[in-house]
Order: C-alpha cells, then sequence, then structure tokens
C-alpha cells in the first residue's frame, strides 16, 4: 500500500515537472517568435500531431482521412479513349425523382430538335425544362406501364447544332436572371438537392452547394480527365453556383491521388481534401465532414454538370457533352467515351463485350441500375458497367469457394492481396436474413450514423427516429457499401429509399 | 454437374409438403451455395454470408471440443487414482470422453434443430443458421453426467420460448445456448452444481463407489481394446479414491479463498484446464486461441472482450480492496484463470443478436458483464459462478445500452437543427 502511494506520488511529481518545463518551453519558443501551433514544440509529443493522418503535400486546405471503407478493387478499369459511333440518345423523366410519370410533352415524333431545345416539362413545374442533350429527330416516345413516358429518344446528327441563348453576364446581373436563364434551357435539372436526390424547386436558395470532385466507387471515371482543358468552364460554373447559394460553394477534393489543376486552382471556393476509400468520394459522406444537412437544403452538382452550366454561361449553349468510362470485366477494352446525356447503351457497347451471360449496369456497381442493349444511360451516370451473371450453384461456396470474390472479411484469402482485382459476377453468395452481425455497417460509413438502427427506424416507419438518425444526411449511393458489405444480404439501399420517399411526403 | 442435377431431381414439391422441401432446402443450401442474383441495390455482393460466419465460431470452438473430450476421461481416471498423468491411459480417457460427449452433441443438435426445420417450413422460410453455433456451444457449457432427457428438454425451451417465440435467428432477447443452461440451472439445480456433477462416470463421488460403465464402454469398446491387446475399462476396480471431492477449483477459492485454490490445484492445471468443469470451458490456452481467431477474423467484436477483461479488473481490484472473505482476497488477475470467464467472454458476450449493437454501446455492455459476472461469482452462495447469469442479465439490457448511445447520436445531430 505504501509503495503504491509513493509510486502514485513519484508519477504526480514527474507529470508535474514535465509539463511545467513543456509549458515553459512553449512560452520560450513564442518569444522566439516560433510559431508553436505549427511547429511541434515542447517535451511531449502533441496528441493531435502523432494521431492526426499526414495531409498529402498538394492538400492546401483541410484534409479529412477516413479510416473506415472499403474499395472494391475490380477488374476492367478504362484507361484510353474509344470513339463508337453513338446515333441514338435519349432522355428519361423516370431519372428525375418526384415528377409526374406522364411529363408535357412539347415535341412529337419526328420534330427536328437541336441541342438545348425544350423536350418536356414536368406539370407541377412548368416553367422548368427539360431539354434535349443532342440535336437531330426524335423518333420514338416509348411509354412503359400505366403509360409513363420511359425514354424520349433522339437520333442525333452526325454534327450536334447548338440552339444560341442570351446569357445574362453574371457578375452584373441579379439571381433570379440566372435561374430564369437556367430553368429555361434546362441546365437547373443538372442541380441535385439533398436530402431526397430531387431537382431542386425554383424558390429554393441553398444553405451550401457541393461538389465532390473524385469518385472511389468501384471502375469509377477518373474525374480529372472531365476538366482536362475546361478550366474555363469549371471556373464559371463555380461563379454561377456561387451566385445561387447563400453559403458557400465547396469542393471536396481527393486526398489519396493529385487532383487536376482545374480543382486544385479554382476561385471563390472552400477547398477541402478528404483521403481513404470508398465512399469517402461520395458527396454525401464529404457533406457530412463539412456542413452536416441538418433542417436546410443544400445542393449537389457533378463535375460534368458543373462544365455544362459554365459552358452555358459562357457561350450561351447546352452543352450536355459527358465523359463516360465503359468498365468492367467483361468489357472487352474498357476506355473512356466523349458522347452525350442518354447515350444508347447498345451504341457505346457495340462490340466491345465478352460472353453473353452478363449484367449491363448503367452506374456503378453499388448504386447503379440494371440496363440493356436496347437502353440508354441514366441521366447523371458517367458509367457502365458489364459484369457476368452470377446464376450458378457452387458446391460448398459458403464453405470453400473456389471462385475469388471480393469480401470485407478476413475469412478469405484475399484480404491479404490488397491489390488483387476481381471479376466479380452478380451472384448473391448466401440469401437473405435477419440482421445479425452488428458493427459491420459502422466499419465502412465514415459517417457518425448507425445504418443498421436507421433501417429499424425506417421499416418501422419511425420518422423522428428517422430524422433523428440522420435520414437526411443519406442518399442510395452512400449506403451501397453498406448494402454490399452486409452478411444478412439486406436490400438497405431500397429500404433507404422507401424512408425519404415517406420523410419527402411528410416535408 | 451430375451431382447437381441429381439434387435439383429429387426437389419435393415446396406446396405438397412443406416440412420435406425445408429439410431439403437445408441440405441444398448447405453444399450449394445459391444461384440467386442482386436485384435492385447493389449488384455485386460481399463474398461472407451467415452461414460462413457461423461456421467460423463453430472452427473456432474446434480446440475446446477436442481438449473437453479428452478432459471428460481424464477427469474420470483421476477421481479414481487412476492413469495420472495426462497422457496415461489415453484410448481409454478418449473412449470415454466420446461416449459422454456424443450423446449430448447428437441431443442437443437433433433437438434444437428438428424445432428450427419445423418452424422453418411452418413461417415458410429457409432454415437460418443461428442454431449452427448454439448448437455447438451447448454441450460444451454442461457437465458431462448431464442427463439427457434434461439436456432435450432445456434445449427446447430455449429454442421454443428465446428464439421462435420472438421470431428466429436474429430476433432473440437472450443467449440461446445460455438460456438453456440457465433453464436446468433453476429447474434442475442439482445436475448442474455442487461438487458432484463436473466429474463423469460414478453415481457420486463418495470413497469407494465404482464407476458405472455402459454397454458403449464394456461391450464395443472393451472388444475392440480386447482385440487391439491394450487396457480396458474395469468397472470393479475403478473406485473413486479417499479424499477426492470433484470440487472445481471455484468451488475451493469461494470456501478457502487463494490459498485453498493453491493448495488444490497447480496453476499449470488452471491454465491448461485439467481440472473438473463443464465440458468446454476449463482449457484457457485454447479459448484464448479460439477467441484470438475470432478476433483476427472480425467476427466476434474485441469492444465486448476487452470491455469484459476491464470489468472483471476493475471489480477485483474493488473486491481486494475490500477485502471481507477469504474469496475477496483472491487476487483479481487470479479470477481469469478459475471458472469459464473467459469462456463466457470469447463465446457467450460475443454473440451479435443479444450484444448491444452499437461500439460504444459493446465497451459498456462488456464492461458491465465483467463487473456484474464477478458480483455475483464473489456474492452469491449458492452458485459459484456469475457469466451466465451476467450475460443474461446483460443481454436484457443491451437494447436499454443501445437506446442512450442512439439518443446521444440523435441529440447530437438534433442539437444544430
Amino acid at each position: 500500500m505504501l509503495y503504491a502511494l509513493i509510486g502514485i506520488g513519484a508519477a504526480l511529481f514527474f507529470w508535474v515537472v514535465t509539463s511545467l518545463s513543456d509549458s515553459l518551453l512553449k512560452i520560450e519558443a513564442e518569444k522566439a517568435g516560433i510559431d508553436t501551433e505549427k511547429k511541434d514544440i515542447g517535451i511531449w509529443p502533441s496528441l493531435t500531431g502523432m494521431f492526426s493522418p499526414k495531409a498529402p503535400e498538394f492538400a492546401e486546405g483541410k484534409f479529412f482521412k477516413s479510416s473506415k471503407g472499403f474499395d472494391i478493387k475490380l477488374k476492367g478499369k478504362a484507361e484510353n479513349f474509344s470513339s463508337p459511333s453513338i446515333t441514338r440518345y435519349a432522355i428519361k423523366p423516370g431519372n428525375f425523382r418526384g415528377n409526374s410519370p406522364i411529363p408535357k410533352m412539347l415535341v412529337a415524333v419526328g420534330d427536328e430538335v437541336q441541342a438545348g431545345d425544350a423536350i418536356y416539362f414536368d406539370k407541377k413545374r412548368p416553367d422548368v425544362k427539360y431539354t434535349s442533350p443532342v440535336s437531330g429527330e426524335v423518333v420514338e416516345i416509348k411509354r412503359g406501364a400505366k403509360r409513363a413516358i420511359t425514354d424520349i429518344i433522339i437520333l442525333a446528327d452526325k454534327e450536334v447544332r447548338f440552339k444560341k441563348y442570351s446569357v445574362p453576364n453574371i457578375e452584373e446581373c441579379n439571381r433570379q436572371d440566372i435561374v430564369d436563364a437556367m430553368i429555361g434551357s434546362g441546365t437547373w435539372v443538372m442541380l441535385n438537392q439533398r436530402p431526397f436526390d430531387i431537382v431542386p424547386e425554383i424558390s429554393d436558395v441553398p444553405a451550401n452547394i457541393f461538389i465532390s470532385t473524385f469518385d472511389t466507387a468501384p471502375l469509377a471515371p477518373d474525374q480529372n480527365l472531365f476538366v482536362e482543358g475546361r478550366g474555363d468552364d469549371f471556373q464559371k460554373g463555380l461563379d454561377v453556383l456561387n451566385k445561387l447559394t447563400a453559403g458557400k460553394v465547396f469542393l471536396g477534393l481527393s486526398g489519396n491521388a493529385q487532383p487536376s489543376a482545374v480543382f486544385t486552382g479554382a476561385k471563390g471556393v472552400e477547398k477541402n481534401y478528404f483521403g481513404g476509400k470508398h465512399p469517402i468520394g461520395n458527396v454525401g459522406v464529404q457533406i457530412h465532414h463539412t456542413a452536416p444537412i441538418r433542417k436546410e437544403k443544400v445542393w449537389t452538382v457533378g463535375v460534368q454538370e458543373v462544365l455544362t452550366i459554365g459552358r452555358f454561361f459562357n457561350e450561351g449553349v447546352v452543352d450536355m457533352s459527358r465523359m463516360v468510362a465503359v468498365a468492367g470485366s467483361r468489357v472487352a477494352t474498357p476506355s473512356y467515351v466523349k458522347t452525350y446525356v442518354g447515350a444508347s447503351i447498345g451504341d457505346l457497347l457495340k462490340e466491345n463485350v465478352s460472353g453473353d451471360n452478363n449484367r449491363i449496369i448503367s452506374g456503378d456497381v453499388l448504386s447503379g441500375s440494371t440496363s440493356d442493349h436496347d437502353q440508354f444511360l441514366n441521366f447523371r451516370d458517367d458509367q457502365i458497367t458489364v459484369i457476368e451473371e452470377g446464376n450458378y450453384n457452387e458446391l460448398f461456396g459458403w464453405l470453400l469457394p473456389l471462385k475469388p470474390r471480393p469480401s470485407l472479411s478476413k475469412t478469405f484469402p484475399s484480404f491479404l492481396m490488397p491489390e488483387f482485382e476481381f471479376e466479380g459476377d452478380t451472384n448473391t453468395h448466401g440469401e437473405k436474413r435477419a440482421f445479425v452481425v452488428s458493427g459491420q455497417y459502422e466499419a465502412v460509413l465514415p459517417m457518425d450514423i448507425y445504418p443498421q438502427h436507421l433501417m429499424k427506424a425506417i421499416l418501422s416507419n419511425d420518422f423522428e427516429r428517422m430524422e433523428g438518425l440522420g435520414i437526411n444526411e443519406l442518399s442510395e449511393e452512400d449506403i451501397a457499401i453498406c448494402e454490399f458489405v452486409c452478411t444478412s444480404k439486406q436490400p438497405l439501399q431500397s429500404i433507404l429509399r422507401k424512408g425519404l420517399d415517406t420523410m419527402r411526403e411528410q416535408s | 454437374m451430375g451431382l447437381l442435377e441429381f439434387w435439383k431431381k429429387i426437389e419435393p414439391d415446396k406446396k405438397k409438403s412443406p416440412y420435406l422441401h425445408t429439410t431439403y432446402d437445408a441440405f441444398f443450401t448447405f453444399m450449394y451455395s445459391p444461384d440467386s442474383v442482386t436485384k435492385g441495390g447493389v449488384h455485386m455482393r460481399d463474398g461472407m454470408d451467415l452461414k460462413r460466419t457461423m461456421v467460423h465460431v463453430v472452427i473456432a470452438l474446434q480446440l475446446c471440443y477436442l481438449f473437453g473430450t479428452y478432459n471428460i476421461g481424464h477427469q474420470h481416471f483421476v477421481a479414481a487414482g487412476q492413469y495420472l498423468g495426462f497422457l496415461e491411459g489415453f484410448h481409454l480417457k478418449l473412449a470415454h470422453g466420446l461416449i459422454k460427449l456424443l450423446p449430448i452433441f447428437i441431443v442437443a443438435n437433433v433437438v434444437g434443430l428438428g424445432i428450427e426445420f419445423i418452424f422453418a417450413a411452418k413461417k415458410g422460410h429457409a432454415v437460418e443458421e443461428g442454431y449452427l453455433v448454439s448448437g455447438a456451444l451447448i454441450p460444451l457449457i454442461m457437465p458431462p453426467d448431464i442427463p439427457l432427457w434434461i439436456l432435450a428438454v432445456s434445449v427446447a425451451f430455449a429454442v421454443i420460448l428465446g428464439k421462435e417465440a420472438f421470431g428466429g435467428t436474429g430476433m432473440n432477447i437472450w443467449n440461446i445456448a445460455l438460456l438453456s443452461r440457465v433453464f436446468i440451472f433453476f429447474a434442475y439445480p442439482s445436475t448442474i452444481s455442487g461438487d458432484q456433477v463436473w466429474v463423469s462416470g460414478f453415481e457420486n463421488l463418495a470413497a469407494g463407489t465404482t464407476a458405472d460403465y455402459s454397454w458403449w464402454h464394456t461391450g464395443l469398446c472393451n472388444t475392440l481394446f480386447g482385440w487391439l491387446d491394450i487396457s480396458q475399462f474395469q468397472a470393479a476396480s475403478t473406485a473413486v479414491v479417499d479424499g477426492y471431492s470433484g470440487a472445481t477449483p471455484l468451488a475451493v477459492a469461494t470456501v478457502g479463498g487463494a490459498e485453498a485454490l493453491s493448495n488444490t490445484f497447480t496453476w499449470n492445471q488452471l491454465f491448461w484446464g485439467t481440472i473438473p468443469g463443464s465440458i468446454g470451458e476449463t482449457s484457457k490456452p485454447f479459448i484464448v486461441i479460439g477467441a484470438l481467431m475470432l478476433i483476427g477474423l472480425g467476427i466476434a467484436s474485441w469492444r465486448v472482450m476487452v470491455g469484459m477483461i476491464l470489468g472483471c479488473a476493475v471489480m477485483g481490484m474493488i473486491f481486494n480492496a475490500w477485502d471481507a472473505n477469504a474469496f475477496m482476497s483472491v487476487p483479481w488477475h487470479q479470477h481469469y484463470f478459475i471458472g469459464s470467464f473467459l469462456f463466457a467472454m470469447a463465446f457467450m458476450a460475443t454473440d451479435p443478436v443479444t450484444a448491444s449493437s452499437t461500439n460504444r454501446g459493446k465497451w459498456i455492455y462488456g464492461f458491465l458483464i465483467g463487473v456484474i459476472g464477478l458480483l455475483i461469482r464473489v456474492f452469491n452462495p449458492g452458485f459459484p459462478e456469475g457469466w451466465m447469469l451476467a450475460i443474461l442479465f446483460m443481454n436484457t439490457f443491451a437494447p436499454l445500452i443501445d437506446y442512450y448511445v442512439l439518443e446521444g447520436n440523435m441529440k447530437k445531430r438534433m442539437a444544430h437543427a
């Protein structure tokens, strides 16, 4: 007992002496004009210095490093450029959530349109026009269940002709002029509102606007390529967005690899760097770590959408050109293709697919949608992925899998080879079960959110809990990685969407 | 692929014979992973599923099974004063262990899985894997001489009322394995507590009682050993020696504290587990290997385990400082080596369904199990072990812990709104 007291006393004495000298050293250093915040002065190593991750050299702004997440490494990353001839494009009204399924058409089959000509509008918001991505002839208006218009197909001209708009000078005009120009030209629908992922109301002023300049999803395109040589358009787009928001425009830059000079040199925006694994490139995760959504609405915009807005205000044309990554293990030569919004998937993949038992996905394997050769890219997709359908039985597949498959679990030897690229297929690798394993979602979602409990709140329709547990901060793409790792094979994205839809109806 | 075609050909009709189909489906999905593909949502799924998760827990238990089986035999012969060396009479000890363990394993699994199959067919869903682990755990926490009918009743109680009544795997509030044990503990206490039950093969442990061998010993095994010309089971000469009590280290420590403990057992015995006790919980190194495997593979929560170790340490130190009776004075670190602390920590408290499901909650949950478990161990006069009751108690409160963790998260979010 006595020895213990002596021991504690000695430790206390040591601590007092060292912290005293530590403070004295700091005072001396400040007198000598050394910035103690930046340089580690003192006897103790500073705690934050020891544990906070080192920011990469190119990161000039705030740096956030996430230890959570999971990168699904897949074979078939797009590398070079190719230029298949794409003749058909489509606008899909179903891509815009919350609109009525049968929009008011402004063109008919057989009409000639220019790129930027209004195609239709939603009956609830007649001012917001949806315009054509290319020039050509409207060849078909496809209808689906309950006569909903699914695709408005345009046979494109060889050379795209743009409709010329007169645009206000953003330096002089007021906010309303910009909004008016955007809703008339179809550039307004480039914007996306969080929560709910809908086209924002005209009257809304967002608290902030967020742009992620990198994508960590499997086989996602390198967004640095999007802005190559288009610095002017990108900057103009940012300037316009700055006029639209009451707060700031936040740019999320990659802390994993050197971002393009267009991004690092962007002006008038607040730059934040994010490092780590997927889903750190998702704008939702970045919002969570910059200015989390509570009750207010914010907007998010993709890089290519910013370019469209920028070019519109630079030149008065609605240029919906998009760079699309054609990727996946079943693509013969994965490559980037320069095309326009809503390109025909059949044309994009022509003679470039190996095997026939395939899943074609507009988007990435986590949150894309199933598609086919006779369909078209979704409005916001910048990627098309082709992988094998996994409709096979495997002998003792759960115990001794022969085919390598991506997994977060360390029970698979592949965790020893983090750089291994999987082919991957669509097999569920197990049957659906009740929630059993816990802590799994939290390990891959770099947000202060408890997805499993949120899911349960949604399933039991508990609005207060849903809101409290952060449903407004999430969108399908953020939760997709949780759905991937889920041992119980639960459909988290569709549960979340159900919850978001009920929240939207309530608001 | 001939086998797969054969399987598909014999698939019974789901509507006409639901029970048969459920059974078929359970075995088919055991042999073959299903050919279902993703639909909506993600297009690619992680290779991990519940079967694979569960089977790794079962694998982690295998060393405990090996040691436990042999230790049944070893304790039996130690009581008789024969083959005192651990490896002496190897075949006899192994045979005796298997004769005791196999029926327990078979009854626990046949009853438990049978009930699962019936309920699955009734509810029209697939047989879920939860019982794989429960069925592997239950034999390990039973005394070797447990009457099989009591075991069957307890398993049925645990599976029907503890699990199916709540909706099946993933829905239960209490740990199934512990529920079956606690059922015996309260309904048939004499078969699972006291000094008599931990050594098998004797009617009671009074000196001179001869071994109670069955046909499996004297008929089957002795014939086999006779052919091989090695020593056989001899009921008449296998009798409990004078002064043998069969008391577990815990029972010894309860009465006499650390001193009695070190007089009765060597630390080697306590560590390696060549002591009387429930079948699987005696060998510390093999449990630790299993625990490390579960942590390394990311299957069991290290937070719960570390929390529990801390909780037990804190409570142990408080008792050491208090020092009111002999048991309280047992040094806190010795508590890890007596009784079933480690087994409860590695395999019982970490059950993801009944533990707290938030990471912060897991710390609290584990810590409180450590505290309450030791409290019961030291203060409960009737039954000197606390982990079973502590875990079931904290199972009950796990949702409450989660509730407050989530409230904290919600409050943080709403405060800014």
